[in-house]
């Protein structure tokens, strides 16, 4: 019993000396983003590696995540006779929760994985160290342009992973399953709202991108520097990431859809 | 022996300093004195804690006791842009050479220039080349880290710590695991390098023959304590057991070729724990 109340309260101030070193990690990279304005290129080449090579799994994901919302929605929808309304179930669906949600759960595995594991390689290979001693600011020169980009990244990520899915659902509503194509896309303009639902599907991928950005670089800074550290430090990465997000999201969702 | 007299020519005085890892004491209130344009070498087995000596020099850690001063500054009173200029003008060369491993050998050569100057990029072409040229490699431009040789690798390294024309260089290691050949260029470099260029160069290294070679003043160090000092020729007279073991390398002595342990027989004979 000691035991577990020792290891408990052991593991609770790990917890929080970590959450600690983080919370001044992130400041420190935010007021790291004031030096990488004048650079933009740096900002580019990172939003290329972060954001344009995670293209293609968004891509592909939103497109089958369409599709099968298009399937299922139908199946349920033609049995009240109104499968003519698929378009706003679609697009609901993945402009409210799967775009955001899906494209950040694959961002972190995707782009925050590879992040974590180049940070710690620099770190176990002394890179961070030597920028240091060459007196650059790793967290200026490395961290924080890559914060940027993914921040910048995840709406837009989400934004294409939701496009991509609503043809996808009309792919298969009105080429397969016959609802009619006019009704699909109409029913979606007029019910969807630009306030309810596409700002805070933009809102929700922000703030997803923010964390798993940030949980990306610290754990890849904070790793213990050999091979198993880093291993772990990109599994934390995933791990966190995914509960973060997820977490996030229904804290996100009851604020913004709780009270109607 | 009193340390706290600085000798008017060094440029880097570590004085009386401390600095521990968890419970083990890596220094235990050592003084070294570091003369201008000359080459002073730290020997000491792994594990003494020679690396973090230089990282306690450069700034990227802080004793516990003790201060240390280059070139007129305490390193560790130092605010944090201060510093950052200070560590401008003093090179480190990293045992893994530590390039960036997502540049070409120019682009890493040119980084420094490039964070701290605003040079035009011609100029910078011709600085990096002169760089490349000086530690024979100015062919190699082209190649990425990871396709160099641990030798190439450790002067590209060098041509990027001298880019800014530092004041001095630290070299961590730099003879380990080189084939004779890379470890003559690289004698042959910090000797030239350090004339040519009027640098004040510490090495911290194990390699008895190579750092004996070429150094002015050797420190050895062990157990947070410096056991023996010297010109090269001094310290190879040392009567000092420990001086002898190291320089010879002789395996039982002063340091023990066990690791500490309970009586061998009685562990063997022993049951029970797997450990």
């Amino acid at each position: 019993m000691i035991d577990f109340l020792q290891q408990l309260g052991k593991n609770t101030r790990t917890s929080f000396t970590k959450l600690g070193r983080g919370s001044f990690f992130l400041l420190q990279t935010i007021s790291g983003i004031l030096s990488v304005l004048p650079r933009p290129r740096l900002l580019l080449n990172q939003m290329y590696s972060i954001g344009v090579l995670s293209f293609l799994i968004i891509t592909i994901s939103g497109l089958f995540v369409g599709m099968v919302l298009g399937l299922q929605g139908y199946y349920v929808l033609s049995d009240f006779g109104a499968e003519e309304t698929l378009g706003v179930m679609v697009a609901a669906s993945l402009v409210r929760e799967l775009g955001p949600v899906v494209s950040a759960l694959l961002f972190a595995g995707r782009a925050g994985s590879a992040l974590t594991a180049e940070i710690g390689l620099m770190k176990a290979t002394e890179q961070l160290s030597g920028m240091e001693m060459m007196a650059v600011d790793p967290i200026k020169r490395i961290i924080s342009p890559r914060f940027l980009a993914g921040f910048l990244s995840m709406p837009l990520l989400a934004a294409l992973f939701s496009a991509i899915g609503v043809i996808g659902g009309q792919m298969v509503g009105s080429g397969l399953l016959g609802v009619d194509e006019g009704a699909y896309w109409s029913q979606m303009q007029a019910n969807m709202d630009f306030r309810d639902d596409i700002l805070n599907g933009v809102i929700k991928s922000i703030v997803f991108g923010f964390v798993s950005s940030w949980i990306a670089l610290f754990e890849g800074y904070d790793a213990i520097p050999t091979s198993e550290g880093v291993s772990r430090a990109t599994t934390r990465t995933v791990v966190n990431s995914a509960f973060s997000i997820l977490g996030l999201d229904f804290i996100l969702t009851v604020f913004m859809f709780g009270d109607n | 022996m009193d340390n706290s007299v600085t000798s008017q020519n060094s440029l880097v005085s570590v004085q009386s300093l401390s600095f521990s890892r968890g419970n083990k004491k890596i220094f235990d209130d050592i003084s070294l004195e570091f003369e201008r344009g000359k080459i002073t070498a730290i020997m000491g087995p792994s594990g003494t804690g020679k690396t973090t000596l230089l990282k306690l020099i450069g700034g990227q850690l802080f004793p516990e006791q003790g201060s240390v001063t280059v070139d007129g500054n305490n390193v560790h009173r130092l605010r944090r842009s201060d510093l950052y200029n200070l560590r401008k003008r003093m090179g480190m060369l990293f045992q893994s050479g530590a390039l960036l491993t997502d540049m070409s050998v120019f682009d890493n050569v040119a980084f420094p220039l490039r964070e701290h100057t605003h040079l035009p990029e011609s100029m910078i072409r011709t600085l990096v080349l002169m760089k490349l040229q000086a530690v024979g490699l100015r062919g190699a431009r082209k190649l990425m880290p990871n396709e160099l040789s641990g030798g190439m690798a450790r002067r590209i390294a060098l041509a990027r710590a001298i880019a800014l024309d530092p004041m001095m260089i630290m070299y961590d290691e730099p003879f380990t695991g080189q084939d004779p050949i890379s470890k003559g260029a690289l004698v042959h470099l910090i000797k030239s390098l350090n004339v040519t260029l009027g640098l004040t160069s510490i090495i911290v290294s194990h390699d008895v023959q190579e750092t004996a070679a070429i150094a002015d003043y050797i420190y050895v160090i062990s157990e947070g304590k410096v056991v023996g000092q010297g010109t090269p020729k001094e310290i190879e007279q040392s009567e000092s057991d420990w001086v002898q073991q190291f320089m010879t390398g002789a395996a039982d002595g002063p340091v023990h070729f066990h690791y500490p342990a309970k009586d061998y027989v009685d562990d063997l004979l022993s049951t029970g724990n797997r450990y």
